[in-house]
């Protein structure tokens, strides 16, 4: 009866799966999601506008897209890695092992980092010492690192207003974190004296940068391991917090956040690409070679993203929030030659 | 009564009524009360917990299925759109969508002139941002298709943009615009005057389920059209490969295996296989069916199989319960008028057993339809905006899956997804309440007692 129809119907399935692994026509993407966005709002305009049918892009983290990328050519693995971070000496080692050798390094241009409050809340202008001072684990006073006891701004810097000490930060499996570490704290650490003074007190180098970028682990700063929405409902819930984004985030928010300034500066795609608002960083994506010829529309995707009219100034993706890289037209040509790193 | 009359006419020292309560009756009525009390707490905030849950995102949620259009007549030039004249697709698919972009423009200011309409501070460009960045696209679309509409002004529909859909649902006000830098109120100012004189109107829907995923720039545009169809390929799959095996592997435990230690482990192993987090059978999928058989990724066929193994628990475990509920004396009955083995279980017990091996069938299906996290690792957590084409082909091409969709949404910057997202829970908890009522009709009509 019907269990022999289901067996058949099953065998018949088990037989096309056998013959599946035909060719694959669309372009795979994988990796960070802080270039999710705009590698989807590139496909989209790419399925639109050219034959090919539109790129499959997930995310997953810069990480984990880069290990996929690397593990090796064939058309069960995926053709462009997104990464919020340049490709490491041992990724380069690992895809090298697995066969991907020639890759293909595009930089698609800069994603500025912004510290933004509530709408309603006190206005901040933040230095990174203020930062630094702020969320260390341990202050390094008169020769010994003691507790970092600061519970509100004022007492951080006279000049902010007396609001408790909330910090969200991204969690550590983003690369964002690696940026705020490097560019705000460890630059606040250095910039306020107390890098010098842990070296001058004996403290060698690498143990003084740990002691800079350690975070306290107090409460007042909590890791957001989830994505920006989930630091938004974090600050709506506590009006004292104050998180950090990505510019196209707060961008896009604009009607709950406000955003402090950095030194002095508002932080604009124009302050970015100039680099005078410092917290920023490149965005890349990572074409496997191998795989162009042969998985069509390739070429024409990552020649189509870095065009003018998608990743220029006026294109649609500095309109999303990316800081368009002063020197595009160097990574177009780049990848019309198909050069490798 | 007797019982009343014997206790007291028995020689009891202890003095004791049924009317009145001694202590240690109070004592334990009152524990029982107690008890009644916590079960009905318990079930007060359970229900508590739900209705929170379907307010919160039902008061997000429902907008969705509203959408706000505009209705534009554009004009649309040969000697912009065709350069050469000459009518040929191929030369006409050369202007991009960026080219289209303004014509919508021209469209509006157009429209705005000749009805008088003008909103101090407000530019031909500011007042096409009312129209979604889906429009050029619709335009180019409909232009390639019919390549003789060129040089006439056609009425077009379009998307209204997210910000002033979420104006008409609440979600976006003249404060928020203020100081909202995708939107300023003199562009909410016209949308006003355009929905006074019928161009713009909020109506059901239907985009919602049929039209794949959109990029962050255009919310309204996006759709669950993609993850139904993903969806529905996997749940395809997995209805043919687990019912079938999990059938099979009950019957025979059930009906034919000897009963010894390997068939002793082999029920310890699928109960305790009921119990594994579904995230390990996506790291089974990866390392067995991607990367070993070679499947493609992001494919319904691969997430089908893996939600397979991650259902034949499931059902195995009702189906040998339903199998078991069949009375041996139907067995015995069809045994003893001749028919083998195999014709007893085919003929008389499967039938009977039917009812519950749908129910677990249908049960398992609807836990394989919510199920993310083994999809995370096979790929299908993806933006995908072309849909599969027809089984069987489809089976192997990308596509995304209904829970899939909603997390993506959720992690998206603009708040309208926010909208979305709720949307789409209410559309994949519709499902699954179809699905179990159908479990608990089909139990209802064909459950047979003995």
């Amino acid at each position: 009866m019907s269990f022999a129809k289901l067996a058949a119907s099953a065998a018949a399935l088990a037989v096309v799966s056998a013959s599946a692994a035909s060719a694959r026509d669309q372009v795979q993407v994988a990796g960070s999601s802080t270039v999710l966005p705009y590698a989807s709002i590139v496909a989209e305009a790419f399925g639109e506008n050219f034959d090919f049918p539109t790129p499959v892009v997930e995310s997953g983290g810069s990480s984990a897209g880069l290990k996929r990328f690397c593990e090796g050519v064939g058309e069960n693995t995926i053709d462009i890695a997104n990464a919020s971070r340049a490709i490491r000496e041992k990724e380069i080692a690992a895809c090298a092992e697995a066969g991907v050798t020639d890759i293909i390094e595009v930089r698609i241009g800069y994603d500025g980092i912004v510290f933004a409050s509530d709408i309603n809340g006190n206005s901040f202008e933040f230095t990174p010492v203020d930062w630094y001072k702020a969320l260390a684990a341990e202050h390094f006073i008169d020769g010994e690192l003691v507790a970092n006891e600061f519970t509100t701004w004022d007492q951080v810097n006279p000049a902010f207003a007396a609001q408790n000490i909330q910090a969200f930060v991204p969690g550590t499996k983003h690369g964002t974190r690696e940026v705020f570490e490097e560019k705000v704290i460890l630059q606040g650490c250095e910039d306020g004296g107390f890098f010098q003074a842990m070296l001058d007190a004996g403290v060698d180098e690498d143990t003084a940068e740990e002691k800079c970028m350690a975070l306290r682990t107090d409460g007042r700063s909590v890791d957001i391991d989830g994505d920006y929405t989930e630091t938004l409902a974090r600050i709506d819930a506590d009006k004292d917090g104050i998180g950090v984004f990505g510019l196209a985030f707060y961008e896009n928010n604009t009607d709950k956040l406000q955003v402090a300034t950095m030194n002095g500066v508002v932080p604009t795609t124009e302050a970015i690409s100039t680099g005078e608002y410092p917290v920023s960083r490149p965005l890349y994506f990572y074409i496997k070679k191998a795989h162009i010829g042969v998985i069509p529309g390739l070429q024409e995707f990552a020649e189509f993203f870095v065009a003018d009219e998608i990743a220029g100034p006026d294109g649609p993706l500095a309109a999303y929030g990316l800081v368009s890289d002063p020197e595009l037209s160097s990574t177009q040509d780049m990848v019309a030659s198909g050069q490798a790193m | 009564m007797t019982d009343a009359s014997i206790a007291g006419a028995a020689p009891e020292p202890k003095k004791s009524s049924l009317l009145v309560q001694d202590a240690r009756t109070r004592k334990r009525n009152a524990a029982e009360a107690r008890f009644r009390m916590y079960g009905l707490g318990a079930v007060c905030t359970g229900i508590l917990a739900l209705v929170l849950l379907l307010a919160s995102i039902l008061s997000n949620g429902l907008s969705s299925f509203q959408q706000t259009y505009i209705t534009l007549e554009v004009a649309l030039p040969a000697d912009k759109l065709d350069k050469n004249g000459n009518r040929d697709r191929a030369e006409m698919a050369k202007v991009s969508t960026f080219g289209y972009q303004p014509l919508i423009a021209a469209a509006m200011e157009q429209k705005m002139t000749a009805r008088g309409i003008s909103v101090e501070g407000l530019s031909a460009k500011d007042a096409a941002g009312l129209v979604s960045k889906e429009a050029p696209a619709q335009l180019r679309n409909f232009v390639l298709a019919n390549p003789d509409v060129l040089d006439t002004t056609r009425t077009f529909e379009f998307l209204a943009s997210g910000r002033v859909d979420g104006y008409y649902k609440g979600r976006v006000s003249m404060e928020t615009a203020q100081l909202d830098k995708n939107i300023s109120p003199e562009q909410l100012q016209l949308a006003d005057i355009l929905l006074e004189e019928g161009t713009l109107e909020t109506r059901f829907n239907w985009r919602f389920f049929t039209a794949p995923d959109a990029s962050g720039q255009r919310p309204e545009a996006a759709g669950l059209g993609v993850a139904i169809l993903g969806s529905f390929y996997m749940m395809l799959v997995v209805l043919c490969l687990a019912l079938p095996i999990g059938v099979a592997t009950s019957i025979y435990l059930e009906e034919f295996a000897p009963k010894n230690r390997i068939t002793d482990l082999i029920e310890v192993n699928i109960s305790n296989l009921a119990a594994v987090p579904s995230i390990v059978f996506g790291i089974l999928g990866l390392a067995i069916f991607i990367n070993f058989a070679g499947l493609p990724q992001s494919a319904p066929i691969v997430g089908g199989l893996v939600l397979t193994l991650m259902t034949l628990p499931t059902i195995i475990i009702s189906t040998r319960a339903s199998l078991k509920s069949v009375p041996p004396s139907i067995r015995d009955a069809a045994l003893g008028v001749g028919a083998s083995k195999m014709q007893s279980v085919f003929h008389h017990v499967l039938p009977l057993a039917a009812p519950g091996i749908l129910t677990g069938t249908i049960i398992g299906l609807a836990q394989a339809l919510g199920e993310t996290a083994p999809l995370l690792l096979i790929g299908m957590v993806a933006f995908v905006r072309e849909y599969p084409a027809a089984p069987p082909e489809g089976f192997f091409d990308p596509a995304s899956a209904l829970p899939v969709q909603i997390y993506n949404w959720t992690q998206r910057s603009d708040p309208a997804f926010v909208e979305r997202a709720s949307g789409a829970i209410i559309v994949l908890l519709a499902f699954l309440l179809v699905m179990n009522a159908i479990a608990i009709l089909l139990r209802r009509k064909f459950e047979r007692r003995w």
